[in-house]
This record gives structure tokens, sequence and C-alpha cells, in this order.
């Protein structure tokens, strides 16, 4: 493996996994506590915010010596919201019964900070072939973080997995898992788990030592 | 020649033999006559209820205990509170996995998280309670009569459900019983749902068959008296929670009488006296100011009342008790006592000054003379 091949999948896994955007820098919250009820929506929603991201950050890195830096954000606006607008109807004509359980969430793709925070901090600086990749790894890592959320909820919230029922009939949905604070609670307990891994990694005890006074 | 040895300590300088462990050991003690009293009421599916909740909540004590993200020791006695008073707040024939469940989400969701004994701002057990009530909505409304016959040989079937699966219906077994003109429901659901009250009485004493109710709200308060006669628990709160809880109902009752119940009903029914008396006080989530545990007592009753009346819930003393605590920094804040020497209004007095005189303070000095007695301005004047 030469050096170059070496940096771009280091580009690639710094979103994946070092830069996750779901469980290290905590961005995105809004889609993911919101549609992960299900790992279908989980996907769907990951995989529409990766091609957005992917292509708004190659288009605003081909034009990072056009735009001038009064009116950048406005610029990198119009780019995401056209990409959205495409994947907004894609769906629409793929599944309707996917883009009514995602509703409102495809067009707030727009107001992801992912991909405005990936636009300014990397796009504009950098050409197109590394600023896609570094795209593309954050949004994959994305999805990855959606799916950990939805495989969850869903098994608990209705005892499926992609819609295959996992426990027969008789399983009792945990309600809980498919409201709003199951996602809260479920994506607490995902961030503590890397927390604590992070932590033993590093060599780290669990805890400081507190000085009871 | 040696040096004179000074032991320099912080507070608190006066100790008690009491400690967290003695406190919470007598609170385990106190509990245990409502908790045969429970069984009693609905036999063996009672029993097993307690024993799981109760192990489940110790033995996720003892993984955060050991694993050292969490203060406090398994042999302080905390956790086994926090179990007990969960299943006691549980439907009788709630589903064994659903109460480990709820157990364990006590413990590490209510208490662990924040730190372990004294760092929790929710009682662990209403955090439990919480947690199962919106997992699992069905089963925790679903009641069992009491005093049935053969409780104490037979389990209600939705005890022993599978875990993760749905709990057996227990409208047929009931029926095999004869007993079908007993619907399952509480009195409070009875009264917000189909417009029946329950003798105040009746409910007090939880001896008569057939009813729908947790422990006796009498020998809930004996044991609550015995408690706040050794002072282990602050007498303040549930006599606040009662109160305001008694008087908001009341004034509702005179305001009309043909819409509002008696206020003894709101009183003994439901799980108001259990939890003025054992979730309300616990130490680490109500105020410590005496003037701040009247307010929250009166607020968690004033609360309870509303959600019963005007909620889409029967019963309301759970998220009152937990709107409550997480009040109650705020209202420690503001009830802080007049510290000594201040007026009521918590102003300097303006001539209570006492002037600085270097005789005073050089008094040693040879050429010092002992100053003239002095008196206070704000003596009163011939």
């Amino acid at each position: 493996m030469n050096t170059a091949q070496y940096k771009t999948w280091d580009e690639f896994m710094e979103g994946v996994w070092r830069q996750n955007p779901v469980f290290v820098m905590v961005l995105g919250m809004c889609p993911t506590l919101a549609v992960t009820v299900s790992a279908i929506n989980a996907i769907s929603m990951g995989v529409a915010t990766l091609f957005v991201l992917v292509c708004s950050c190659g288009l605003v890195s081909l034009m990072r010596k056009l735009t001038p830096k009064e009116v950048r954000i406005a610029v990198y606006i119009v780019i995401i919201a056209t990409f959205v607008t495409a994947v907004d109807y894609a769906i629409q004509a793929i599944s309707l019964a996917l883009y009514d359980a995602l509703g409102a969430f495809i067009q707030l793709i727009v107001v992801n900070c992912i991909i405005l925070g990936r636009a300014e901090a990397h796009a504009a600086k950098n050409p197109p072939i590394p600023a896609m990749v570094n795209a593309a790894g954050m949004g994959v890592g994305f999805t990855i973080g959606l799916l950990a959320l939805g495989v969850v909820r869903e098994i608990l919230g209705a005892g499926t997995l992609f819609g295959v029922s996992l426990f027969g009939a008789g399983f009792q949905p945990w309600v809980i898992m498919v409201l709003p604070p199951g996602g809260f609670f479920v994506l607490g307990a995902w961030l503590l788990l890397f927390a604590w891994w992070a932590r033993r990694r590093a060599g780290l005890p669990a805890k400081e030592a507190t000085q009871h006074v | 020649m040696t040096q004179p040895l000074i032991e320099i300590r912080s507070a608190p300088h006066v100790q008690s033999a009491k400690t967290v462990e003695t406190i919470m050991r007598n609170v385990v003690y106190s509990l245990l006559p409502i908790c045969a009293f429970y069984v009693f009421q609905y036999g063996i599916s009672a029993l097993a209820s307690i024993a799981v909740v109760t192990g489940a909540c110790l033995l996720t004590e003892r993984f955060f205990v050991r694993t050292g993200t969490q203060a406090g020791r398994l042999s302080d006695y905390s956790a086994v509170i926090t179990g007990l008073l969960l299943a006691l707040t549980l439907p009788p024939g709630f589903p064994l996995w659903m109460g480990a469940v709820a157990g364990i989400v006590a413990i590490a969701l209510g208490k662990a998280l924040f730190g372990g004994i004294g760092f929790n701002v929710f009682n662990p057990a209403l955090v439990g309670r919480a947690f199962v009530q919106a997992a699992f909505p069905t089963a925790i409304a679903t009641y069992t009569p009491s005093f049935l016959p053969g409780r104490f040989t037979e389990f209600i079937p939705s005890t022993l459900a599978w875990p993760l699966m749905i709990p057996a219906d227990a409208t047929a077994w009931l029926k095999a019983k004869n007993l079908d003109a007993l619907a399952g429901a509480t009195p409070l659901a009875k009264w917000k749902f189909d417009g029946v009250i329950a003798n105040a009485d009746e409910l007090l004493t939880s001896l008569s068959g057939h009813m729908a109710v947790g422990p006796s709200p009498l020998l809930i308060l004996l044991c609550g008296a015995y408690l706040a006669s050794r002072r282990y628990m602050d007498w303040r709160i549930p006599l606040a929670v009662l109160g305001s809880a008694a008087l908001t109902a009341w004034l509702l009752f005179a305001f009309d009488p043909a819409r509002y119940p008696n206020p003894f009903f709101m009183l003994f029914s439901g799980g108001l006296i259990l939890g003025a008396v054992y979730m309300a006080t616990d130490m680490a989530t109500s105020p410590v100011t005496p003037k701040g545990m009247w307010v929250y007592g009166a607020l968690i009753g004033l609360l309870t009342v509303v959600i019963r009346y005007y909620s889409g819930l029967p019963e309301g003393v759970m998220y009152a008790i937990l709107i409550a605590n997480a009040a109650s920094p705020l209202i420690e804040k503001i009830t802080q006592p007049v510290p000594f020497g201040r007026g009521v209004l918590d102003r300097v007095k303006k001539r209570a000054t006492y002037p600085l005189n270097p005789g005073y303070i050089s008094r040693e000095e040879a050429s010092a003379v002992t100053p003239k007695k002095r008196f206070l301005p704000n003596k009163p004047k011939k």
C-alpha cells in the first residue's frame, strides 16, 4: 500500500470512525433521534444524506475558487438544497411509504449541520477528490450511527429487524422505544458504550478518582 | 520542647451514631410489614414480584459498584429500598421480566448514571416505574382484585409471562373463578372512567375483599410515623403533601360536589400515601431547608390532584413527585434560612455597629489605658 492510497483510506476512515458524526461529533441529532424507529428508515435516511453530502461537497470543492468569501454560505446552501430536492423527488418516486415515514426530515437534510460543516471545513479548502472521499466517509459514518440506533429501537420497539419478525406473534413491544424518549435513551446508551470503550483503549480507568470532602 | 498538637478539622464537629446505613436499614425494617401485608393481599404473585424486582435492583447496583462507576456500597441498603418501593408501586400480577426491566432501569438510569447514592436527581424507584409505564402501558394498568381465593397456591397468569412476550390475559382466569363481576380496575380508574367512588374507610384499611388496591394506607401511615418518631424521616414533607392534596381536593369538592369526589377518596386512593411517606421523603431528592420542605410537599400534593382531575391519566403521584424532584434545587435556593444575626428582611441592622477602638486591640501595650465601658448605640434612651 503506497502513501497516496493510505492517505485516501485514512481520509475515508476519518468520518467512519475517528470523527464519526453521530458518536464523536454528536452532529445531526435531529434526524438521528427522529427517524430511527426502524432499521429501514435509518438506512434510507443515511443513504440520502450520504448522497447529498458527497455531491454537494464535490461541487463546493469544484467551485471553491469561484466563490466569493462573503457569500459562500448562501452558495453552499443553494448547492445543498439542489441535491436535497433531487433526493426528495427520488424517494417519493421510489417508495411513497418510505417518503411518508421520513416526512419532513428529507427536506431538512438542507439544514443538517454535518453537510454544511463538511462544506465549510473541508470541501472549501481541498480539491474535489479528497473532499468527496472525506464526505463519503462522513456519510457512511452517519449511516452507521443511524443504523446502530435503528436496529436497537426496531428490535425492542416492534420485535422485528428490517421488517422480519424475530420473536413471533407474542412479542410485547416496548412502546417507549418508538417514542422520542426511546431515541434519547438508546443514543445515550451508545454514547456511553463508545466513551467507555475509548477510555479503555486509551488505558484510562473507567472513572477519575473523585475526592469526596 | 514538644510543640502542642493542634488538630484542625472541618465541620461537622458534632457526630451522631446515625449513618446512612442505619437510616436505610430502618427504612427497610419499616417497609417489611407493608410488604408482608401486600403478600397477604395478593399471594405468591406479589411475593415473586417483590423478590424479582429487588433482586434486579441489587444485581444492577452490584454491577455498577463493582465496576467502580458509582459511589456507595451494596451493603448500604439503598438499593433494597428502591427495589421494595418499586415492587409496591407495580401491579401484583406484573410480569416478572418487566419487573426486572424496571429494577435495572431504576438503578442504572435513575441512580448509577448520576454517580450513585446521594447524587441522584430523581427518585430511582419512580424513574424505573416511569420507564415501564411508558414502555408497557397495558401491563401496568392491569390490576387483579385482592384477597382472591387460592392466591397462595396459584400465580396470577400474567406474572409468569416469558421474557419479551405479551403476558396472558387475566380476564379469562378471573372468569373461571366466577369473579368476572369484579373488574380488575383500581378505584381511581373506576372513578375516572366509570364515575364510581369507593368508600374512604374501605380504602383506608384495604381489608375489604376484591379491590384492586395497593397496601393499606393506614399501615403505611403507621410505619411512616415510626420512621418520623425515630427521626429517620422528616415529618414535614408527608404532612405538606397530604395537607396540600386534601386542601386542593376539598376546595374543588366545595366548589362542585357533583363533579369532584370528596377529599378523603382523593387522599386514600392510589399511591398518594405511599408516595407522600416513602417516595417524596427520599433524602437525596428533596430539599433540606425546612421552609423548602413545605413548598416541595405542597407542590407534590397540588400537582397530584391536578393531574388526577384534569389529565387523561387516573393517577398522578409519580409524575408529581418527579416534577417536584426536578424543582427541588430551585426550591432549596429560594428558601435559604436567614443567617444568624440578620433581620427578617435579610438586612444588616442599621445601628448595630461595633466601633473599632484601638483600645480594644492593643490593651497589652504599656501606655494603653483601659477603655471606658461602652454601650451599644441602640440602647434605649432614658
